[in-house]
């Protein structure tokens, strides 16, 4: 964004008459719109009018405003808040308001400096644009208009605009910046690579779909237990320490998604400088290109400027419909939701709105409503008839890791799903740290053919034994704890022992560990069924007079364990070698004993 | 900026606020001085800047200010420290005065305090270890250049002992340049002094700077005074090429000061009365370490704060363990005991760990080394919970194990009293403590990083 262009509607004489954190205001200064940009001062400070009072207007500036003096000019651009969207937003690193932090660096050095501008695709860079419309056809928004290479092997679709169409009277294919024209429609619109979309806006879509398959994550105990939908919506809440980043990279890492925006919103720079060297280097298995190809990072700092992370969540929705709108699926990460509802709560009481819970403001809950539901699975305007996606993934920062508190409570009325961290289990550190007793996904039933048929086994199924299992070891440990571990029987000694194994190798799962980091479903499925047959051998066993003592159950978690860590080729060997050791679970088989 | 402004008589004043009418051209965080007959000079700074009303934060004790008769300078600067090498060795108050009897420092730059955040583009992950000789730290939440890393204290634990006793030990591995700055946020005189005679004579005062914001200096100070400090590491860090570790102490007593600024100005209170924006304004101190690409030096930091009431959900930790890179918590349990330093494991981390550890780095088996130390101890403590239901004859013979591993853990690898530990001192001393456990019950352990530990009997692997 940031567009040098347009300083239209300059308002002579406008000046600065009150600057106070991150609110500041302007008179007179009437004539402007809502929410229109403005540029602020001699270092061009952007801001943003937010409120009209008599001649002058409020402002939300984007960055710090110390220094920012009294009587310092103010001038309005004209425009809202807009991003440019077009090729070379792959692979980018944008701020929270769309400016390139690399090429900030190269104008104003190693720390950001206010009021410094570039803009957010290269406007020097040249695309091959291959025309797949021709002059004559009739055309409407969303329909093809031609194609680029932005990332290899990614074809990046230039439509026409929403609100234009009409004939085609001029296309013409060869090398061109973003903003070159390469075409024209009947009702005027010039057709260029890149066009501008107001963030706060959602791009209009045909026809919205419901869930019908999976985005898989590669965590297990995602894709076992609380899968996560294509077009759907996942609530993360969970106190500091709980792996929340951790879960969020591991998505933008591992998800099968065909784009990835992520969102750091106030969350901490040594974290983000990990992503941005990583990401070049981590191999996409599906296309076998650096992940960092098909990933869009938006990277708004704790220390940037708190309403540059209000933004930063809007410019990464409309950047990720951008590209649901050429049919692709693309999945958002949000670090942290919290962050950008601290941003609203700022910005309310520097207004001196009435506070609503926890000083947050009342329309809160709206606003988050909103954002979430931006997200979806639809069929797009235009032809070639498409659909696309755009999940959204958002981590919640509750205070004291207490999820009564108001963005978890208004996320979770709005999203399909929710994967509570537990502080216990991350101590222990269980990562995932997932409670499973507290989490749930609304798409089990809309995944579940989809995931069986992939995997090969009865996934329903093994879901429902796994939670089985998981509830009834938390009863038992319960009595354990009040009444020693003698009062258990041999066969809840077993369910504890197969437990064990589950929460330990089937569940947990080591970023770390390059082979544990990502799971397949075939993997993930074997491993689950692996682990029911377990149970089953084990209290068949048992039934035929076996004790516990005589049962191999160390060997079996040791096959699992090396199952769980072994490279991905040999998964068959490794499954055989834990179905191996079930076989001999039982040394001396008692009569009647598998 | 605009240039010097003088107006006679405010407005209104209240508290450390001064309220002051039309103060045309004021900017947001411009300096401000005050000057009355009779009265000590006295600084402040425009935190509200408008045609109307400008509002001055005064940086000094407000007692016989009289709005009639104060003379107000408008500087047309912000905040500015003197930074410089020539400062280690230094003692100074919480804003940068001489404290040491020696002249005024001059420095070799002057740096705005509030300073600028880094492009996160142009930050290189912090991947490289700091070793503190503390075995609790190294071996199981190794600090990292670049890291911020606070230590979550309880009131009367030995959080100062424990930072000073890090403060002469650290070193940052191959002999690279290495500093120190002590940031003293409000802390008490008896402290101060623990601090500073541990130091006067220790040769690791010459590398250092202290920053001494004392109990009875001026409060609104010490918004000012991790600041002071941090311009400084960052020159010494980014420039100066220097491995700087900035110890602040006490977190705790800032965001005390913060949520009275708030409150004098009437602003709208978030959880317990401290201001909302209190997460984005530690994160402005916080986010100030790192490491820089193309640039030798690096800027860690230790904050030290007390958690009231030992709660770990009290604002003051949460909004700090959600910006920090972990958290080293220590233990009223274990300091009964007389356990030094009493760091709990458990719920202490160490977010970088895994980029500063490995081959090459500390040991080539420190994860899983420390993986099977931690799951040991949580099943150790986990049993030592459960037998103070149903005893000890109540426990699987495995839990049994654990207990007393637990116990030991504590006592010989946490309670290292005062003595300097090396990475692989802690390595060593961790083994020994494993060992006295069967194979079977060292499930984190493969049987190659078992045969591998130093000192593993022959022909079962180097």
């Amino acid at each position: 964004m940031t567009s040098a262009t347009t300083t239209t509607t300059a308002t002579p004489g406008a000046v600065l008459t009150r600057v106070t954190g991150t609110l500041a205001e302007a008179r007179p200064l009437r004539d402007a719109g809502l929410y229109e940009l403005v540029r602020v001062g001699a270092h061009g400070l952007l801001g943003e009018i937010i409120r009209f009072t008599g001649d002058a207007a409020v402002l939300q500036i984007y960055e710090d405003t110390t220094g920012l003096a009294l009587g310092a000019p103010v001038v309005a651009t004209g425009a809202p808040l807009t991003v440019a969207l077009g090729p070379g937003l792959l692979g980018a690193i944008l701020d929270g308001v769309g400016r390139p932090l690399r090429e900030l660096a190269a104008a104003s050095g190693d720390f950001v400096a206010p009021g410094a501008a570039a803009p957010t695709l290269d406007p020097a860079r040249r695309w091959r644009f291959e025309p797949r419309a021709a002059v004559g056809d009739q055309v409407a928004a969303g329909d093809l208009l031609g194609v680029v290479e932005e990332q290899p092997g990614f074809e990046h679709r230039v439509l026409v605009p929403p609100g234009a169409g009409g004939e085609v009277v001029e296309l013409r294919g060869g090398d061109v910046t973003v903003d070159e024209p390469v075409g024209r429609l009947g009702d005027g619109t010039v057709v260029r690579l890149a066009q501008r979309w107001p963030l706060r806006q959602p791009r209009p879509v045909a026809e919205r779909l419901p869930a019908d398959r999976p985005l898989v994550t590669g965590q297990r105990v995602f894709d076992l237990l609380f899968p996560l939908a294509e077009g759907g919506t996942i609530a993360v809440p969970g106190g500091f320490g709980t792996g929340k980043t951790v879960i969020e990279h591991g998505l933008a890492r591992h998800a099968a998604a065909d784009v990835v925006v992520f969102v750091g919103c106030g969350e901490r720079g040594n974290e983000m400088a990990e992503v941005v060297q990583e990401f070049p280097r981590l191999v996409d298995p599906r296309s076998g290109r650096p992940v960092m190809e098909r990933t869009v990072l938006i990277v708004n700092t704790s220390n940037m400027p708190v309403v540059a992370r209000e933004a930063s969540v809007y410019l990464g929705v409309s950047i990720a419909e951008y590209y649901r709108d050429m049919g692709y699926r693309v999945a958002v990460m949000v670090d942290s939701l919290s962050r950008w509802a601290e941003a609203l709560r700022d910005i309310a009481a520097r207004l001196q709105e009435m506070p609503g819970e926890e000083g947050y403001p009342t329309h809160l809950a709206s606003r988050l409503g909103q954002l979430y539901e931006r997200a979806g699975r639809a069929r797009v305007h235009g032809t070639p008839a498409r659909t696309g996606a755009v999940s959204l993934v958002c981590a919640v920062s509750p205070p004291g890791g207490d999820f009564a508190e108001p963005v978890t409570q208004a996320s979770l009325r709005v999203a399909g799903g929710l994967w509570a961290l537990d502080p216990a289990l991350a101590q222990k550190r269980q990562f995932p740290a997932v409670d499973w007793a507290t989490s749930y996904s609304l798409y089990v039933d809309a995944t579940a053919s989809w995931l069986t048929e992939r995997a090969g086994v009865p996934w329903a199924e093994l879901r429902a034994r796994v939670l089985g299992l998981l509830q009834r070891d938390a009863e038992l440990r319960e009595i354990a704890g009040l009444l020693g571990h003698e009062a258990l029987q041999d066969r809840d000694r077993a369910t504890i022992e197969v437990a064990r194994m589950v929460r330990e190798h089937l569940l947990g799962q080591s970023a770390f560990d390059p082979n544990d980091a990502s799971s397949s479903v075939e993997k993930t499925g074997c491993m689950a069924q692996l682990a029911v047959a377990t149970l089953d051998a084990a209290e068949a066993a048992l039934d035929a007079g076996a004790t516990i003592d005589e049962l191999e159950l160390v060997a079996v978690r040791r096959a699992f364990a090396a199952l769980r860590t072994g490279p991905g080729d040999e998964l068959p060997a490794r499954a055989a070698a834990v179905e191996a050791a079930i076989a001999a679970l039982h040394r001396r088989p008692a009569g009647g004993a598998p | 900026m605009i240039a010097v402004r003088h107006h006679r008589g405010a407005r209104a004043l209240a508290g450390a606020l001064l309220f002051l009418d039309d103060a045309r051209g004021a900017a947001m965080g411009e300096v401000v001085e005050l000057t009355q007959p009779g009265q000590p000079a006295r600084r402040g700074q425009v935190i509200d800047a408008g045609d109307g009303v400008t509002v001055i934060q005064i940086l000094e004790d407000p007692q016989g200010l009289s709005p009639a008769r104060v003379t107000i300078t408008l500087t047309g600067a912000v905040a500015e420290a003197p930074v410089g090498r020539d400062l280690l060795g230094r003692t100074l108050t919480g804003v940068g005065a001489p404290l040491d009897g020696l002249p005024a420092p001059i420095g070799e730059a002057l740096r705005p305090v509030w300073g600028a955040p880094m492009n996160p583009a142009r930050r290189h992950p912090p991947g490289d270890v700091i070793e503190t000789g503390v075995s609790a730290i190294d071996g199981l939440n190794t600090l990292v250049r670049g890291q911020k890393l606070p230590v979550f204290s309880g009131a009367g634990l030995p959080a100062l002992e424990l930072a000073a006793q890090i403060v002469e030990h650290a070193r940052a591995g191959g002999g690279e340049p290495f500093a120190v700055v002590f940031a003293a946020i409000g802390i008490t005189a008896r402290e101060t002094r623990l601090f500073v005679e541990r130091f006067r004579d220790s040769p690791a005062m010459a590398r250092s700077v202290l920053y001494l914001n004392e109990t009875r200096d001026p409060t609104i100070e010490q918004l000012l005074t991790p600041r002071y400090a941090l311009a400084q590491a960052e020159f010494l860090a980014f420039e100066a090429g220097m491995h700087v570790l900035v110890v602040m102490a006490d977190v705790a007593h800032y965001c005390e000061t913060l949520r009275q600024v708030a409150a004098a100005r009437d602003e709208v209170p978030g959880r317990r009365g401290y201001p909302g924006y209190m997460y984005t304004d530690l994160a402005t101190l916080f986010e100030r370490a790192g490491v820089l690409q193309g640039r030798a030096g690096s800027l860690t930091q230790l904050p030290i704060l007390t958690m009231p009431d030992d709660d770990i959900t009290h604002p003051i930790p949460d909004l700090t363990g959600y910006i920090t890179e972990g958290q080293v918590v220590l233990s009223r349990e274990l300091h009964a005991q007389g356990v030094f330093p009493p760091i709990d494991v458990l719920p202490s981390l160490s977010r970088l760990m895994n980029a500063g550890i490995g081959a090459g780095k500390t040991a080539r088996e420190h994860r899983r080394w420390a993986d099977q130390l931690y799951a040991s101890y949580a099943r150790g403590r986990e049993a030592r919970m459960m037998a103070t239901i149903v005893g000890e004859a109540g426990l699987s013979d495995p839990d049994r194990r654990a207990l007393g591993f637990a116990t030991r853990f504590e006592r010989e690898l946490v309670g290292q009293g005062a003595t300097r530990r090396t990475i692989a001192d802690t390595i060593a001393a961790g083994w020994r403590l494993l060992e006295s456990l069967p194979r079977d019950d060292l499930e984190r352990l493969d049987d190659d990083t078992w045969a591998r530990r130093p000192g593993a009997a022959a022909g079962e692997g180097a």
